[in-house]
């Protein structure tokens, strides 16, 4: 029963261009998380000196902790980039198919 | 029925607990504090008032999907709370800041590893897993394959993560209370194994959604506040803060960057991989995605869940580096009195030191009893997903072949969780004089090799099948344990060999390729009808896991 629904959803040119786009999004924001955290651990494992640079000359408070701060900020606020999209733009397009396939 | 039994017990627990409260003797065990009153006491709230919102919850417990999924019901963000709080444990609390007391930026780094699984979770899995799943993330991966096999592999996965993770939270728990509360260990661990029994088989989803959601909003609250009174003394400013702690630790400068902890980089890898996607494979977290309605509220609560986690992280680093200056120097929180010396109660105290000396016995108290709840809703989590895959995997679909009635799969479900709280408390005990602390790495280890890698493919790749789901699933799950076996933590630490066999005890880097491998390769080798057909069945599970059309519950509430 639910099968020709599902054909219909998917011969829906609007099914491709939904998933396209809403794929090519999250694939971005994985890649550009992944990349700053593997770039963050690589540093860590090869040039650990590098994070201990002082903030303000001469201080003693290192970049280490503002950059981590600053990583875990960003990673949530793409999260945040990420539902404002699917939860407006991206849904809205779905709700329509599904509507165009029951009927 | 169930609630008159729910009010027998409410009895028995509450009269037991009196009695214990006022009889505690203090027969002087080595470690053990004198009786901690405001501890006890803020507890016993603690304790009430969850038991008062499982009384609740057990009358609104009827169908299946009820006890599993708490009908599809949760909100987005009281999920996120609720993810959150099943993801910051005592182990959290405890070990991250007293890992960053120790080793300063090291602590902040393993927040930021197990911090980054979350935002991948919310762009990869979140949406599919609502609209594929159902009440265990075996649903997901046993979609368009063999039901008996997948299933049954799935929820050896998840009861050997289920497993590993109790026994790490029972003898921590155990040791903890004897710590902060006075109590014997074993009264600790069997409180422990009552109260997440009690949860579980009366009030199912709903009631340990809740008390995860109290319990989260207790952690956020009472760190928060340890927090802000300890950097007050340095006037908020961060630079005073790292000052001060670099002059007053062993480590000194070396507190500012990364240190030994990670200093060879197949550790650092491997680590940072095991915790970013075991947190994808951890069948506890994985179930809440079936508690919210839609896709939608699926993602509100990944959202919710990454900021109360990352903030927590936080708040654990502050707190880690003001106690080096406020702990660290003040002679009572040391055994004899010498700054320096060994800090009293062991290693993992120096949040609750932190606690007593910004805030006093009342602080102190308060975070105690924080701690134990955290540990008390961590271990309901857990039973509820070692429940589930007995009785909705295993019995359901495995022995009845789908054909047991929902009564009697969530009777089993509720009898499966009371042996996991009687397994809990023995094991519990039986570990008392282990050291556990490779326990949680194993599970994340497993949860990554032997449960994400098959889930991750089902949901993405077509040409999984029935043997490559298998094939992957057992490589990852027997080399996952091999290696934590064969390495220093088990084999020189535990078992008293001398040489560790294998060098590196941290899995993923070396199981999670291998699981991989081995399931494309048993995909890809199996030119039988069933895989032909798997294949085949993959569009229409396509179609639903993008739009979410035919999920389970959607159209229920």
């Amino acid at each position: 029963m639910s099968t020709a629904v599902y054909e219909r959803i998917r011969k829906n040119p609007k099914f491709d261009e939904l998933v396209a786009k809403r794929s090519r999004f999250a694939w971005m924001l994985t890649i550009v998380v992944l990349g700053i955290y593997f770039i963050f651990i690589m540093v860590v494992a090869f040039n650990p000196t590098l994070l201990t640079t002082p903030i303000w000359e001469g201080g003693t408070a290192s970049i280490a902790w503002p950059i981590g701060a600053s990583m875990i900020l960003l990673f949530w606020l793409m999260t945040g980039l990420y539902i404002r999209r699917a939860n407006g733009e991206f849904d809205d397009i779905n709700s329509e198919i599904i509507k165009g396939a029951i009927e | 029925m169930n609630s008159r039994i729910m009010k027998y017990a409410f009895v028995v627990l509450a009269l037991s607990w009196m009695g214990l409260a006022m009889a505690a003797p203090d027969v002087g065990a080595t470690q053990k504090q004198p009786l901690n009153v405001h501890a006890i006491v803020m507890f016993f709230i603690f304790v009430m008032a969850t038991l008062g919102i499982t009384y609740w919850a057990a009358k609104r417990t009827k169908t299946a999907s009820d006890y599993y999924s708490a009908g599809g019901g949760i909100t987005g963000t009281q999920n996120g709370l609720a993810i959150a709080g099943d993801y910051m444990s005592a182990a959290t609390l405890l070990g991250l800041t007293s890992l960053t007391y120790f080793q300063g930026f090291d602590g902040y780094i393993y927040c930021i590893c197990f911090y980054v699984g979350w935002p991948f979770i919310m762009f990869i899995m979140a949406e599919r897993l609502r609209n594929l799943g159902k009440f265990t993330f075996a649903d997901i991966t046993s979609y368009r394959l063999d039901q008996r096999q997948v299933r049954t592999i799935a929820a050896i996965g998840s009861l050997t993560v289920v497993v590993f993770y109790l026994i790490a939270q029972m003898v921590g728990a155990g040791q903890l209370i004897k710590l902060l509360f006075g109590l014997d260990y074993w009264i600790a661990v069997v409180i422990v194994g009552v109260m997440m029994v009690i949860y579980v088989t009366f009030g199912g989803m709903i009631a340990t959604t809740w008390v995860q959601i109290i319990k989260a909003c207790l952690l956020l609250g009472g760190g928060t506040l340890v927090m802000l009174l300890a950097f007050s003394k340095f006037g908020f400013n961060f630079e005073t803060l790292a000052t001060q702690a670099v002059a007053n630790s062993k480590k000194g400068l070396a507190l500012m960057g990364p240190g030994s902890l990670l200093a060879d980089p197949v550790t650092a890898i491997s680590l940072s991989l095991g915790l970013m996607f075991g947190t994808a494979g951890l069948p506890h977290i994985l179930m809440r995605f079936f508690t919210v309605p839609n896709a939608k509220e699926a993602r509100k609560s990944v959202f919710i869940a990454t900021l109360c986690v990352g903030f927590f992280f936080t708040v654990v680093a502050i707190m880690g580096l003001s106690a080096i200056t406020i702990v660290g120097t003040d002679p009572q929180y040391f055994e004899g009195g010498a700054v320096g010396s060994r800090l009293l109660g062991g290693n993992n105290m120096p949040a609750m030191h932190l606690a007593h000396a910004v805030g006093g016995n009342l602080l102190l108290g308060f975070l105690s009893a924080v701690a134990f709840a955290t540990i008390l809703a961590v271990v309901a989590g857990l039973a509820l997903a070692g429940a589930s895959a007995i009785s909705h995997d295993l019995y359901a679909n495995v022995i009845r072949k789908g054909q047991a009635t929902e009564a009697e799969e969530v009777r089993v479900s509720k009898s499966s969780s009371l042996i996991l709280g009687v397994l809990a408390v023995l094991l519990g005990i039986a570990f008392e004089r282990q050291n556990v602390a490779f326990m949680v790495g194993l599970a994340f280890g497993v949860a990554a090799s032997c449960n994400f890698p098959v889930l991750i493919l089902s949901m993405y790749w077509k040409g999984l099948t029935t043997r490559g789901a298998i094939w992957g699933s057992i490589a990852g799950l027997v080399s996952a344990v091999l290696i934590v076996v064969l390495s220093k933590a088990v084999w020189v630490s535990v078992l008293g060999n001398k040489e560790p066999i294998f060098p590196y005890e941290q899995p993923a880097i070396f199981s999670m390729p291998l699981a991989f491998f081995m399931a494309w390769l048993g995909s890809v080798t199996d030119s039988s009808v069933r895989a032909a057909r798997e294949k085949e069945a993959f569009e229409d599970q396509y179609v639903r896991a993008q739009t979410g059309f035919g999920s389970a519950g959607a159209a229920a509430h």
